[in-house]
């Protein structure tokens, strides 16, 4: 097999997974990988600003498509979070204040956060659309989770009940070079990014109520 | 026997619907139901367009107001009733007594269940809910073995429920202090064990301290799987020795014992867990989906298939085999 997208995968190790890595599972049943240290590397000098511009514009059309996000986030609403992806340069803030929600990208997470998460890229875009369950990861170490946990609730579950594919909406902010890098994404995680839940059948002649 | 999942947003309940859930139980945004916390449950409207969902698919919805009415503010709990019955549900969900006599009274062609957390655990307890307020079911607590269960289902004129996963509560429910006697809030009132409020963990160097209020209640280090910070499941220091006082850090997988608690006359089988997430109830209710198609086709129920998903990732049998006793 020649060189692939998915022979570049990085095993996890570390400080973050534990030596059971096996039960970092997604619901494909593959286990999560983290980008390349190659890659970290090739983001660190780029400026943020375009990065920045981008962000802002994903996050207004996740706003303007998901409005039941915020309303569930009901008195968190207005919470700073920062998101810490472990394989890449840099980090996020989220500032969640009603009609005023902002991405930033940062180098480095400010101090006065309400609450901080941090794992590996896959890992938190899964979370975001319902691939994984955040206290599985938590479970497994594979998250680190700081600061106000009513806050980190509210906006977990906020988002899984939004089921917010962040590639996707990014892609589609970008015409067809977003979709290419979409697919490239999404093949080197393995494609437990694709969501696609058939559905089973219940038994039929279970037993009537009343 | 019945596959009862758990919901705690309108997403999670149409994730356990596809699955394969036979019945979903929810509850509403409010300190009505055991799992109130920040982000999670279901509007009244939510519950309404939830229940359509699923009975367009086959599936019933069951509605949990499995907490004990405050006094003096009792409307809020007649509310939940009232809302839930307007909404369609398949059934209720109750521990309080005076809640039943509410529910059996204004709405006496609603189906009603005993929650857990009513803790009734004997066949004169459960034959008082029948008797009194025509309850047609009981969810059993987890502290007991398949043998008792057998001996309730010959014994009680309503169907038995139990639970076969999930986060395992190993005091008696309804009665459990613990959470109140640290934090001052508890799921019998508030609907919130351990609540996220009073929670914190702190990383250095790799190790996570927990703790709940006052309270350090577990140290992870580097690798080592982490559990809520629940007083039940702490890890303690005592004149003995250090370890797990009450119980480990573990979820409850009973699905190696379908065919005993099938054979104990169970009607339903309930995964605990209205608190997780989509992917959780997509994994476990599909697991045991296709666990209960294992045991009827007279296959080998596969076992420790959820492990990821499980606090602690360990699992254990709990109380239906006793063994920690």
């Amino acid at each position: 097999m020649s060189l692939s997208l998915l022979q570049l995968k990085y095993k996890l190790d570390g400080c973050i997974y534990s030596s059971r890595e096996d039960a970092i599972m997604t619901l494909s049943n593959t286990p999560a990988t983290a980008l390349p240290p190659l890659v970290s590397l090739a983001l660190r000098p780029l400026p943020l600003y375009p990065f920045q511009l981008f962000l802002s514009a994903v996050l207004r059309r996740i706003v303007q498509q998901h409005p039941r996000m915020f309303e569930r986030l009901g008195s968190y609403a207005g919470k700073r979070y920062g998101l810490a992806p472990s394989d890449l340069p840099f980090a996020f803030v989220l500032d969640t204040a009603p009609q005023a929600a902002r991405l930033t990208v940062v180098r480095s997470l400010p101090l006065r956060l309400d609450a901080r998460i941090s794992g590996p890229l896959q890992i938190l875009l899964g979370m975001v659309n319902g691939s994984y369950d955040g206290d599985a990861l938590f479970f497994s170490r594979a998250i680190v989770v700081e600061g106000d946990m009513e806050a980190v609730l509210a906006l977990r579950n906020a988002v899984d009940d939004a089921g917010v594919d962040v590639l996707q909406e990014g892609a589609s902010l970008l015409g067809p070079p977003g979709r290419f890098c979409e697919a490239l994404l999404r093949e080197y995680f393995g494609g437990e990014q694709k969501k696609g839940l058939s559905s089973v059948s219940r038994r039929q002649g279970e037993t009537s109520w009343n | 026997m019945e596959l009862i999942c758990p919901a705690g947003t309108p997403a999670s309940l149409r994730t356990a619907v596809d699955a394969g859930a036979d019945a979903i139980y929810c509850g509403f945004r409010n300190e009505t139901n055991a799992r109130n916390f920040p982000g999670l449950n279901f509007s009244p409207e939510e519950l309404t367009e939830g229940v359509q969902y699923a009975h367009f698919r086959g599936a019933k919805v069951l509605v949990a107001i499995n907490t004990f009415p405050r006094a003096g503010a009792l409307e809020l709990w007649h509310k939940a009733v009232d809302d839930a019955v307007a909404a369609g549900a398949d059934a209720l969900i109750l521990c309080d007594i005076g809640l039943m006599a509410y529910a059996a009274e204004h709405y006496p062609g609603t189906r009603l269940h005993v929650s857990v957390q009513a803790a009734a655990a004997n066949p004169d307890a459960i034959c008082f809910y029948v008797e009194r307020f025509n309850a047609k079911r009981v969810v059993l607590p987890r502290v007991l073995s398949i043998p008792e269960i057998a001996a309730i289902t010959r014994a009680s004129a309503c169907e038995v429920e139990v639970f076969v996963f999930g986060g395992l509560c190993v005091m008696a429910e309804g009665r459990c202090s613990l959470s109140s006697y640290a934090t001052g809030l508890s799921p019998n009132m508030n609907g919130v064990c351990s609540p996220a409020s009073h929670v914190s963990y702190e990383n250095a160097g790799g190790t996570v301290v927990s703790r709940l209020g006052d309270f350090t209640i577990n140290k992870f280090g580097s690798g080592e799987p982490a559990a809520y910070p629940t007083l039940c499941k702490g890890r303690f220091q005592t004149e003995v020795s250090t370890g797990y006082i009450f119980e480990d850090p573990v979820s409850l997988d009973a699905a190696t014992l379908l065919p005993g608690l099938r054979d104990a006359g169970v009607t339903a089988l309930k995964i605990e867990g209205r608190q997780r997430s989509r992917a959780y109830i997509e994994n476990v209710v599909r697991s045991f989906r296709e666990a209960l198609s294992a045991m009827e086709q007279g296959r080998a129920v596969p076992a420790g298939m959820l492990l990821a998903m499980s606090e602690g990732q360990s699992n254990t049998l709990g109380a239906y085999r006793k063994t920690w006793r």
